[in-house]
């Protein structure tokens, strides 16, 4: 199984996602921004980061990358996309998932153990785990609120398609505790806190994040 | 904006034709005596160029005058080590840690910036000590910060923290560098001169190390990064050299503003051009800009140095020469590269987006010449500039007060004296600012980025892995009391080595190597030198004991308003290695009925303690007696304890003593003990006692006797306390002056976790 | 009710990180002969009653010290309307 990688100038958490599917028993296949081409992976991550230093709109600039430009022609074709973090606004950006993130309503950057519940387990991301699971892992972000207007929020909470939400705190005002997001047909998701750093109990809180890149895995070898 | 002569040109033939025009050598800080020392070494007066380049350069800042004399002791009391790759003198020492892998560690100032501009002073801090680390080939994979502010509810430090902890959080977590420790004290003693140190860690293979010098005639001098502007044109002599005092706002120059971004992509394109050979030397751009790296790199190099200042791109079309030699724009390096290599060299800068311009070339005729619009205006012997600026004596005294002050001991301060007292004076600490929780601070940086982050804060150590493959990993830790440091600079210089040595061992690691950060007032004041003198002097004895070489370091003077200068500060970073990271031990305390057992022996030792400051705002006093040979015993019982798996947890006792030590833990693990206060020991004492040489550790009861018998071999006292309670069981402490004190996890995490927040918001 | 709106940039000798970032977009995006983008901010202050005198030098004296860095910034204010 080959999963995509790709790094913008500016992506940090590229060797972490790649890490995390290894671990998980993937192929890590490293996609650079400049080069228009997926070299026929399975599935792609937007790893975290701030790709072209978040000036003007987090992930505003990435959007315009060689790579996107397949990317989006082929999620919209069912490709299993995760965006982490920066890569969840660069989802945004693209028009790939609804919705849009903005500063923190602390003003601050946070970096925190999160606890999450997982709230839908039919996107291409999250089978490995059940509805209702709760898990700890680490988000750490300055623009994460996330925010729509009050029909989409109905729309992707009668669709079943909020991925997790935030539990015991908001870490920065996401409308209905929104942490992740999935687009219609449940191979897009979009996700504010960092699984990838929750895969090997050394170096992360637990490894309850493993589940997603495990998801992904298991769906594509039924595939 | 900028205090730089404002001519377009002074070319040499005009300093030759015109002797008597008169120069703002004052203004630019450098002293009579210094300036005719220029005219000696050229034969002739300087032009503008030339008297920019030697002002940042002599300044000191830059050129360690002051210092200089006393630093040679790090050298000259070496222990002897053969894991020193790169000793001091270069951008940052390398330390080999084993298995091919080596270490490259240093920390910076950004003392004043930081005052003037929080969040870019602090942003910027953090990129000039990155771009220290990558200039050695190492790759930065770790930072921390330690911060001195003022009094925590004083009006202007409600301004600067939050600015410096935003651009610490802001430049570092942009950069994807974890932060994985540092220090935040305050002192009222820092009140307009908040220290603002930056440390980095970089890894490196023993064949990635590169030096900065400029070898080979005909190879090119490229210019990368960055754009140059007007970015803090005389920062480097006029910030660091003046105190507040002399300067209004008008006075100031323009501050740095950092761009992370490109930095991240100078630290990629950097590596990428090392590790495929296409470097022959290589230097970043920091304090003095050009000038800096220019006559470092001819300096270290085996020739001269020919450069075509027009060749620079630059941010603002209008800077005279002399602004484009002095400008500290950030986000720059400097390469030199053979012909060979050179295209090779400036695809990989098109692949990141990085300018590059190749602006000279290396040449056989030791000067370092630089020409602008045609006309020489710069021509000087490279090592004058670079290497052999002044050297000063300055006048050492003892201040008068400095007995005074000794004799003022904590012996006549009310302690408490019941089990009541004793609980509401824990408390009452927990929740002072010094040892509060720094969740408000540290939750504002990235400390998972890069997936190697095995400990942070608040554990007495950061430790990353540096070999996913065999678990090698490197501890690091910096530490201060200058509380200590002012009672006796000497002594408390050993006491923030001995604390950071301590903090290494306690995660398991083998305490290896030593940099420095030594924060201190104006050396013109023969008070302070002695303070300095004294310092450097207990630090370099105390490194040759404990056989930990100093690698490097930096020196911060003028840190003072007036004739009052900030305790003396000489901030120590220890390096640590560990074989297996798999077998680091975290602070926590976890399995309910492990036993807790304190090493180390405790004495009646309150001068300089956090207890004295709080409860009773009282310095005077000898402070704790150094013992480095009872600290290398305990490092080795941490480090082999560790090794063997024998402890469930250790933390090192320091501010506070024993009962701040069994708090942290308890937090941290979210489990409380139950301890006993031995028979014929004074509760207080055991419990807020800030003597060195102690940490508390927990082993499960079948290890107490293969503890004891492994702390007796070394010589380690071993005292029982208690043991572990049940997940949230309460901290209880029995026989207290006949009673219990005890506390709740939730009213200490309470306690600790309001204060920084009802302050900053 | 009045409205004051208030420019803040950054001061020209300032590296701009972000304008130089939305600068390079805007070339590869297409759009030839971008010389420089510098990025600012606006804050539209919207106030109840008349504006005097007194409350321009008010606004003057918070957009020159809260409202922009005097240290980095400049402000400008672009518009009063009564």
């Amino acid at each position: 199984m080959r999963v995509g990688v790709v790094t913008f100038p500016g992506s940090l958490d590229d060797r972490d996602a790649a890490r995390a599917v290894r671990i998980a028993g993937g192929e890590a296949v490293a996609l650079w921004h400049a080069d228009a081409d997926l070299h026929g992976v399975d599935a792609v991550v937007l790893p975290g980061g701030f790709s072209y230093g978040d000036y003007l709109r987090c992930g505003a600039i990435a959007r315009f990358a060689p790579v996107m430009g397949e990317l989006v022609k082929a999620a919209q074709g069912g490709l299993p996309v995760l965006g982490i973090c920066n890569g969840f606004q660069i989802l945004c950006e693209s028009h790939l998932l609804p919705g849009a993130l903005v500063r923190n309503d602390s003003l601050h950057f946070v970096c925190r153990d999160q606890r999450l519940r997982i709230e839908s387990t039919s996107t291409a991301w999250t089978s490995s785990y059940e509805v209702g699971q709760e898990i700890v892992v680490p988000l750490k972000n300055g623009e994460g609120g996330y925010v729509a207007d009050e029909a989409t929020l109905d729309r992707l909470e009668g669709e079943g398609r909020v991925v997790a939400r935030y539990l015991e705190l908001n870490p920065n005002g996401s409308r209905r505790d929104i942490a992740g997001i999935a687009n219609e047909r449940g191979n897009v998701v979009g996700l504010m806190p960092h699984p990838e750093h929750a895969v090997e109990p050394l170096t992360g809180p637990t490894t309850d994040g493993l589940g997603f890149f495990t998801s992904i895995l298991k769906g594509l070898v039924e595939a | 904006m900028s205090t730089a002569p404002r001519k377009s040109r002074d070319t040499v033939d005009d300093a030759i034709a015109h002797p008597e025009r008169e120069q703002p050598y004052a203004e630019l800080g450098l002293k009579a005596n210094e300036y005719e020392r220029i005219k000696e070494i050229l034969g002739r007066r300087p032009t503008s160029g030339e008297l920019a380049m030697y002002s940042v350069m002599w300044s000191e800042h830059c050129s360690y005058k002051s210092s200089k004399v006393h630093l040679r002791q790090f050298g000259d009391k070496k222990p002897e080590t053969d894991k020193l790759l790169v000793g001091i003198g270069e951008n940052a020492g390398v330390v080999d840690i084993g298995q091919g892998w080596a270490v490259t560690f240093k920390v910076e100032s950004h003392n004043h910036p930081s005052y003037v501009e929080p969040y870019q002073g602090a942003a910027t801090g953090i990129g000039g000590i990155v771009r220290d680390i990558i200039s050695m080939g190492a790759r930065p994979v770790a930072v921390m910060d330690p911060l001195r502010f003022g009094a925590a509810d004083h009006p202007d430090t409600r301004r600067v923290l939050p600015g410096v902890v935003a651009g610490i959080g802001g430049y570092g977590n942009c950069l994807g560098l974890p932060n994985i420790g540092g220090e935040v004290v305050f002192d009222p003693c820092y009140q307009g001169n908040p220290l603002v140190n930056a440390l980095c860690l970089g890894t490196l293979r023993h064949e990635d190390i590169h030096l900065a010098s400029a070898k080979g005639v005909g190879n090119l001098v490229v210019l990368y990064g960055a754009k140059t502007g007007g970015d803090g044109i005389g920062g480097a002599s006029i910030l660091a050299s003046e105190t507040f005092e002399d300067g209004g706002p008008a006075k100031r120059p323009a501050v740095q503003v950092g761009d992370p971004f490109m930095e991240k992509l100078l630290i990629e394109c950097t590596l990428e051009v090392l590790h495929a050979g296409l470097v022959e030397g290589i230097q970043d751009l920091g304090a003095a800009g050009i000038s800096c790296a220019t006559s470092e790199l001819a300096s270290n190099g085996d020739g001269g140095m020919h450069v075509v200042l027009d060749k620079v791109p630059l941010r603002d079309h209008t800077l005279t020469p002399e602004e484009i030699l002095m400008s500290e724009s950030q986000e720059r390096m400097a390469a030199v590269v053979t012909p060979a290599n050179i295209d090779a060299f400036l695809d990989v800068c098109r692949k990141w987006d990085v300018d590059a311009a190749i602006i000279g070339e290396v040449t056989g005729t030791g000067r370092l010449v630089i020409e602008w619009q045609g006309e020489v205006i710069v021509d000087v012997p490279p090592r004058t500039v670079a290497h052999d600026g002044p050297v000063y004596e300055r006048p050492i005294e003892r201040p008068d007060w400095q007995d005074a002050l000794i004799a003022d001991a904590p012996s006549s301060l009310k302690r408490p004296a019941s089990a009541e007292e004793v609980r509401a004076t824990v408390l009452q600490l927990v929740g002072s600012p010094n040892l509060a929780s720094k969740t408000w601070v540290t939750s504002q940086y990235d400390r998972y980025v890069l997936g190697n982050t095995v400990l942070a804060q608040p554990e007495d150590a950061g430790v990353v892995r540096v070999d996913e493959g065999s678990g090698l990993g490197v501890a690091i830790s910096t530490d201060c009391n200058g509380r200590f440091a002012k009672l006796d600079p000497y002594n408390g210089a050993k006491l923030a080595l001995a604390e950071a040595y301590r903090n290494v061992a306690a995660t398991g690691a083998e305490p290896l190597a030593v940099t420095n950060c030594l924060n201190f007032g104006s050396p013109e004041d023969p008070a302070v030198m002695w303070q300095f003198s004294e310092a450097v002097r207990g630090l370099a004895d105390a490194c040759l004991e404990l056989g930990t070489p100093v690698t490097g370091g930096n020196v911060s003077f003028y840190n003072q308003t007036g004739d009052v200068a900030i305790h003396p500060t000489p901030v120590v970073g220890v390096l640590g290695v560990i074989d297996d990271v798999e077998k680091r031990t975290a602070m926590a305390l976890g399995r309910e009925g492990d036993v807790v057992l304190v090493l180390g022996e405790t004495r009646d030792e309150f001068a300089g303690s956090e207890w004295a400051h709080v409860v009773h705002g009282h310095l005077g006093g000898i402070p704790p007696e150094v013992d480095l040979a009872a600290e290398r015993w305990l490092a080795q019982v941490l480090v082999a304890g560790s090794r063997s798996g024998l402890l469930s947890a250790a933390h090192d006792v320091s501010d506070a003593g024993i009962a701040q030590a069994l708090v942290e833990m308890s937090l941290r693990g979210g489990v409380g003990a139950t301890v006993t206060v031995p028979d014929g020991t004074d509760p207080f004492v055991l419990l807020l006692s800030e003597s060195t040489a102690r940490a508390v550790v927990t082993v499960s009861p079948s290890d107490v006797a293969a503890l004891e018998s492994l702390a007796g071999q070394h010589g380690v006292p071993v005292t029982r306390l208690g043991v572990v309670g049940a997940p949230g069981a309460d901290l209880v402490v029995e026989n207290v002056y006949g009673g219990t004190a005890s506390w709740t996890l939730d009213e200490l995490r309470a306690t600790a976790d309001a204060t920084l927040p009802a302050l900053f918001g | 009710m009045a409205r004051v709106v208030v420019d803040v940039m950054l001061k020209p000798e300032i590296l701009d990180p972000q304008g130089k970032a939305v600068e390079g977009a805007l070339g590869r995006l297409g759009l030839e002969g971008v010389t420089s983008v510098r990025q600012g901010k606006t804050f539209t202050v919207e106030l109840d009653g008349e504006i005097d005198e007194e409350r321009l030098a008010q606004v003057h004296e918070l957009a020159g010290s809260l409202l922009s860095n005097p240290v980095i910034e400049d402000y400008v204010i672009r518009e009063v309307t009564a």
